[in-house]
């Protein structure tokens, strides 16, 4: 069964889960590598069902994508609940800052890691 | 799994790094059924995943929440792939959703992005116009790419150049979306457009 599910393949309402919010305090771009913090590794086993799917998923980090994809919740619930558990200190981001291009060094190093394949 | 700094900073600085690997993107986009998986698959190293995104336009400033919860029924698909490209950098591909109605969520793809792969079938040219557009007039570098089905072409890249009016500076590529080598040289044009128009 997957978040997104109610398990005999009814859908949930998406929104549910957030409480019916669609923003986070913190926001989780779609790219964003979400991994777990220590914080969040001890506390796994006392978390809701939801937030332990995901928090057993990141023993791999992964985007907000992936995580969204794999347990079959759309990408704006997953990303409410990914930035509340990053407020929560449960899970960390990498990302890179606001919305400017890729400067050059990334740029360079993209290339490198493409000509390399 | 490595460890990772105990602190809730959120990694900005690309220069730096952080705790684990940065994501960096591209977006893939073309009309329907022109090839974006397809494209995507052929070098993911992941099977193409699916992203649900819920259209939550409608409920934007809405602090009922039972409103919000029932607006938000209807969903996008977008398929999206990976590669790493060595310990401390991802690479991922995003198609767009195909119809127009769902530039909102164009906007989120290409926020950050490098660039963007413009899919093409010579025979409905007319399907790629929207996101020519796009990214000509939110400045994204983009390279089309001429998916050649039946591996031929029935045009040239300056006669598709013309007919889609791009600066001649613009890469036109005939490629085969099924081949990871072409998928990879796509990509490969792409970021030395993106690295030229960064120094520009």
């Amino acid at each position: 069964m997957s978040l997104g599910d109610a398990g005999d393949g009814l859908r949930v309402r998406p929104y549910a889960i957030t409480g019916g919010r669609t923003r986070a305090a913190t926001e989780v771009p779609i790219e964003a590598i979400v991994y777990r913090t220590p914080t969040g590794e001890k506390a796994v086993n006392s978390l809701s069902l939801e937030r332990r799917q995901i928090l057993n998923l990141l023993a791999t980090p992964q985007s907000a994508a992936e995580i969204s994809a794999r347990l079959r919740l759309p990408l704006g619930v997953a990303r409410v609940v990914l930035g509340d558990l990053v407020d929560e200190g449960f899970v960390a981001l990498n990302t890179r800052s606001a919305s400017g291009r890729p400067d050059l060094r990334l740029l360079e190093r993209v290339l490198d890691g493409l000509q390399a394949l | 799994m490595a460890s990772k700094p105990s602190d809730m900073v959120v990694t900005t600085d690309e220069a730096t790094g952080g705790a684990g690997p940065m994501p960096v993107k591209i977006v893939v986009a073309g009309g329907f059924a022109v090839g974006k998986t397809t494209f995507i698959g052929s070098i993911s190293e992941i099977e193409p995943l699916t992203t649900e995104a819920a259209l939550t336009k409608v409920s934007e400033g809405v602090d009922d929440t039972s409103k919000v919860s029932t607006k938000t029924s209807t969903t996008v698909a977008m398929d999206f792939g990976r590669i790493t490209l060595g310990d401390d950098l991802i690479l991922y591909l995003f198609g767009t959703p195909g119809q127009d109605r769902f530039w909102f969520m164009w906007d989120e793809l290409v926020r950050g992005a490098i660039g963007a792969v413009v899919l093409i079938d010579t025979r409905r040219l007319e399907e790629c116009f929207p996101a020519v557009d796009y990214f000509e007039e939110n400045q994204i570098p983009f390279v089309v790419g001429m998916n050649c089905f039946d591996g031929q072409a029935t045009h040239s890249p300056d006669d598709v150049r013309e007919a889609l009016a791009v600066s001649p500076d613009t890469p036109v590529l005939l490629i085969d979306a099924r081949e990871r080598i072409s998928t990879r040289d796509t990509l490969l044009e792409l970021v030395q457009h993106a690295l030229v128009r960064a120094t520009a």
